[in-house]
């Protein structure tokens, strides 16, 4: 398992692995955002939250037609597929080598986009904390997706349709913890959804995922 | 006998042959005769005037919406159990029905939306449940066509199914947290006290039976087609290779 996780990160910091991207992606979302609905300081800090969030979903999204497909076209999926290691294991290791790459970078990002977007100053800690908790659920989910549409030539596009409704209610907690903390009201509620959300998602999709990778292996 | 020798597409076709006009009768039936009472024959509300009418279509259609996803759920547990295709096919025969039932809830909710909240739409949490219920309709939909090997694509859409319905049913909640209702609340249930009046109740109970038969006879013909259709490819493969 080590060695997966090692290898995936391996080829993702690698030239061509696609590191960076996500966050690329994410930086001019946050840009163009002040372009299409002007650039009012108190229009901005009170949609900030809700605008991150979309962001790095987004990001997440757009990086999850290289979690498997590169995989699939070499034939290591195969491989993985017939070696000891069960496959849920193994597409939970790539969920987290997918989240180490492209979720935690956000993460970290996220506050320095919120001083772009005038994010109010107690929105910083609630923005960080709530997308924390939340992308390793996109993370996960979106393995799924990925799964399901390996087969699928030029599927990336089709992804997006399947992955984004299961996307709704973490958006919907996640944003709402960090709109909360944002406004000075208490996150918590929200948060601990969030939280249960990931931990059901990580506890669960891996099954799911590997039922629909193995349906495309067959 | 038992339920599963229906799963032979020969019985299959010879029972759906028998039942589909029964089904098609009743449903036209049903639907005629609920639609012109209910327009016709019932008084108009105090404060709604005529518009409270929109509610035999409004309200079956959107319990066939939902129903029709539990119908999907069901026949795609049973493909992956069973491996019935004729579960498999009856599946992808329902989601095209639910997805013009869910529209027609959406649809005739905004007509009746207008004159009554003054907008013809709103982010309240049973609209918005709603939509992304069309959403998982369309990605469910998009799966099966995409995928070319038809057993392949049977399997997936199937975990699809179960994995949407876990996060459809999340989503519900998560709407219910996320936003207040402007949407009144159930105009049916098994509580007397929540019930709509006696005239509007007896007529939109005649339509919703109407809605489960076009909805059964929709699914038997479709699934019907879609057995046809799977025979004619074999048949065609069969002459390429002799």
């Amino acid at each position: 398992m080590k060695a997966l996780l090692i290898r995936d990160l391996t080829l993702a910091f690698r030239a061509g692995g696609g590191f960076g991207l996500g966050l690329a992606f994410f930086l001019i979302v946050t840009v163009l955002v002040p372009f299409g609905v002007g650039p009012h300081s108190a229009l901005l800090s009170q949609i900030a939250p809700g605008i991150l969030w979309l962001g790095a979903l987004l990001a997440c999204l757009l990086s999850l037609d290289r979690l498997l497909a590169l995989d699939w076209e070499d034939g290591t999926l195969d491989l993985l597929a017939t070696s000891p290691l069960p496959l849920e294991a193994a597409l939970s290791v790539k969920a987290l080598a997918h989240w180490l790459t492209t979720g935690l970078p956000l993460v970290l990002a996220a506050p320095v986009l919120g001083i772009l977007l005038a994010l109010p100053a107690p929105g910083f800690f609630w923005l960080v904390v709530s997308l924390a908790l939340g992308t390793p659920a996109l993370s996960v989910i979106g393995t799924f997706g990925a799964a399901l549409t390996v087969g699928v030539k030029r599927g990336g596009l089709l992804m997006s349709l399947l992955v984004l409704p299961l996307y709704v209610p973490t958006l919907i907690f996640g944003a709402e913890a960090a709109r909360r903390g944002a406004t000075g009201m208490d996150p918590a509620t929200p948060l601990l959804m969030l939280a249960g959300i990931t931990a059901g998602t990580i506890a669960i999709m891996p099954f799911a995922s590997a039922a629909a990778l193995r349906v495309n292996l067959r | 006998m038992s339920l599963w020798e229906y799963a032979n597409p020969v019985r299959f076709l010879a029972l759906s042959s028998r039942v589909l006009p029964v089904f098609w009768g009743l449903a036209a039936l049903c639907l005629v005769s609920g639609l012109i009472w209910g327009f016709f024959f019932t008084p108009n509300a105090d404060k709604f005037e005529s518009t409270v009418k929109i509610i035999y279509l409004h309200v079956p259609s959107a319990m066939m919406a939902i129903n029709v996803w539990v119908m999907m759920l069901v026949a795609s547990l049973i493909w992956l159990v069973r491996r019935h295709h004729v579960s498999a096919l009856a599946a992808k025969a329902a989601a095209p029905v639910g997805v013009v039932m869910t529209l027609i809830a959406l649809f005739t909710g905004a007509i009746w939306g207008q004159p009554m909240w003054g907008t013809w739409w709103a982010w309240d949490p049973r609209l918005t449940s709603f939509l992304i219920l069309f959403l998982f309709y369309l990605g469910y939909i998009a799966l099966w066509e995409a995928i070319e090997d038809p057993d392949t694509a049977a399997d997936l859409t199937s975990v699809l199914c179960l994995v949407g319905s876990v996060f459809a049913v999340l989503s519900r909640y998560a709407v219910n947290f996320w936003n207040q209702g402007l949407h009144q609340g159930a105009s049916l249930s098994l509580d007397k006290e929540e019930n709509v009046a006696d005239v509007y109740y007896f007529p939109l109970l005649v339509c919703i039976a109407g809605f489960v038969f076009l909805f059964l006879a929709l699914v038997l013909y479709r699934t019907g087609t879609e057995i046809r259709l799977r025979r004619t490819r074999a048949l065609q493969a069969r002459e390429v290779r002799a």
